[in-house]
């Protein structure tokens, strides 16, 4: 396997540290005139998401971690694991766990394409589109000529989220959602 | 990086300007004081010794000669200069060093380095002093010894410490394997950037002197307080390391042995040993004057002139977009 030294470290590199993949989020290069150099790296442990701080002297180095982002088709869960497939083709399929699914559970709706984040080979983690769309399986009833202004009221999506929309959304209605945010964006036509 | 913007300097109209004005604060702060400017070679036969320090080969065919160096530092020539009796010399030169690059650094810059002749490392601080709070407005700095700093800030005696104690004390940064051959002057120069130097300077400006006699780098020695200290000086202003000083090494044997060690630390520490530059030796035994020396970063100079964070703000072009 490949191989970084100090001074080809940057920022969304990814590399191994204590036998887990990591990705440096901040290189600091330290060094006095005369004396010896030194690089203080912030990296996020992808395993625990967890950010470490370490000195390396310069000249050191660390492995690079296997860890590729691949565009995956979301095909069904039988519970324990989550089924992913490859985009690209080859008809490959990944199980994801709970762990790496994670976040993206509540997004997750078969056909649609979604960011698997691999390691040596196994999804580490899935990161679900900027914008879903998802239809309304559950909310109160909608309140006619109240298109504009004010008031939220909680739905259910398809795939078991919640999120607040405003009174006029009825169920049936298929809604664009920020994924970053959790929150509503608009409602889509319906051809 | 945009492709719209990579043409772009990273330093702002005003930066610019100022960089000017500085370039000719500097001239005449010279001109005023009889130093006479000089240019030496930035390509040379010879590279730098020093472990921490890496050239940058370049690939030069000129007659028989095939291989040169980007210099680190105008060092050896305007030593040369000195012992050929130019008298006190000044020279604004683009130095080189591999591998460096981070807020504070950029692996090309911007070096003033001057000579004084009959001046020891006391009176050339009086004069760095004069040179940057004159430039700066800033207050004259104070002076720390390297062993009360390094008590102050990093709770250790740098002459008495043992071995032991000081790895320890470096376990805040470095794992036990990665200190392992680190050594001693490695682990005091972890304590003195990330325990010391971020404390430096920050009421008023301050230089450091009274280095170990194995950080003299080319100062001559001297004992003091029971042990062997270094005739050599940096400068600290707002936690930035501005200038590093010498009263100059002027014994060639001396000299050969630095050298010679040095390149025995290179070996251990897997790095190329470097050839030695013999017009540099022959110069000194010619003869240099007495003088002291110092090198200061234009660059950095100029980041506290304008209160800059990053070198960018102050350079047209950092490497990236060189």
């Amino acid at each position: 396997m490949a191989s970084y030294s100090t001074n080809e470290f940057r920022s969304g590199l990814k590399v191994l540290l204590d036998g887990d993949p990591c990705i440096i989020l901040e290189n600091e290069f330290v060094k006095p005139g005369k004396g010896q150099a030194f690089n203080r790296v912030k990296l996020r442990n992808l395993m625990t998401n967890r950010v470490w701080e370490r000195t390396f002297k310069s000249g050191e180095s660390l492995e690079a971690a296997d860890v590729i982002d691949q565009d995956m088709e979301y095909l069904y869960t039988d519970g324990e694991f989550w089924y992913f497939m490859l985009t690209d083709g080859s008809f490959e399929q990944y199980p994801a766990d709970a762990r790496a699914v994670s976040d993206a559970l509540k997004w997750l709706k078969e056909q649609d394409v979604y960011t698997v984040t691999l390691y040596n080979g196994s999804p580490l983690s899935v990161t679900p589109p900027n914008f879903v769309e998802l239809e309304v399986v559950d909310t109160d009833p909608g309140m006619k000529g109240d298109t504009a202004q004010g008031g939220t009221k909680p739905a259910t999506l398809s795939t078991g989220a919640v999120v607040n929309v405003p009174l006029f959304i009825t169920i049936g209605e298929v809604l664009r959602i920020d994924t970053r945010s959790g929150e509503y964006v608009s409602r889509v036509k319906s051809s | 990086m945009a492709r719209e913007s990579v043409w772009r300097p990273s330093a702002s109209q005003a930066a610019l300007r100022d960089r000017a004005q500085q370039l000719a604060f500097v001239r005449g702060f010279f001109a005023q004081r009889g130093v006479l400017e000089v240019e030496t070679p930035v390509l040379g036969r010879f590279g730098v010794t020093d472990v921490n320090l890496d050239g940058i080969r370049a690939q030069v065919a000129v007659g028989s000669r095939t291989g040169a160096w980007l210099q680190t530092s105008p060092e050896y020539h305007m030593k040369r200069l000195l012992a050929a009796g130019c008298g006190s010399i000044y020279q604004v030169s683009r130095v080189f060093r591999n591998g460096e690059r981070g807020r504070r650094h950029n692996p090309e810059f911007s070096m003033l380095e001057w000579y004084r002749t009959g001046f020891d490392d006391v009176a050339l601080m009086e004069e760095v002093s004069d040179l940057v709070c004159g430039w700066l407005g800033c207050q004259r700095p104070d002076i720390i010894q390297y062993r009360d700093a390094l008590e102050r800030w990093a709770d250790i005696d740098p002459f008495a410490v043992t071995d032991r104690q000081l790895m320890r004390r470096c376990e805040p940064w470095l794992e036990p394997e990665q200190l392992a051959d680190l050594g001693r002057d490695g682990c005091l120069d972890l304590l003195m950037s990330f325990a010391v130097e971020p404390n430096l300077g920050w009421d008023k400006p301050v230089f450091i002197t009274g280095y170990p006699a194995s950080q003299a780098s080319l100062a001559r020695v001297s004992r003091s307080g029971g042990h062997e200290t270094a005739h050599r000086f940096e400068l600290y202003i707002d936690g930035l390391e501005l200038c590093n000083g010498y009263w100059e090494l002027t014994d060639p044997k001396e000299q050969r042995l630095r050298f010679e060690a040095d390149n025995q630390l290179r070996r251990r520490s897997g790095k190329p040993e470097m050839a030695l530059d013999e017009a540099f030796l022959a110069a000194l035994e010619q003869g240099l004057p007495e003088c002291s020396g110092v090198a200061l970063g234009l660059d950095r100079l100029l980041m506290l002139k304008l209160g800059a964070q990053d070198i960018s703000e102050v350079l047209a072009f950092p490497f990236e977009r060189a």
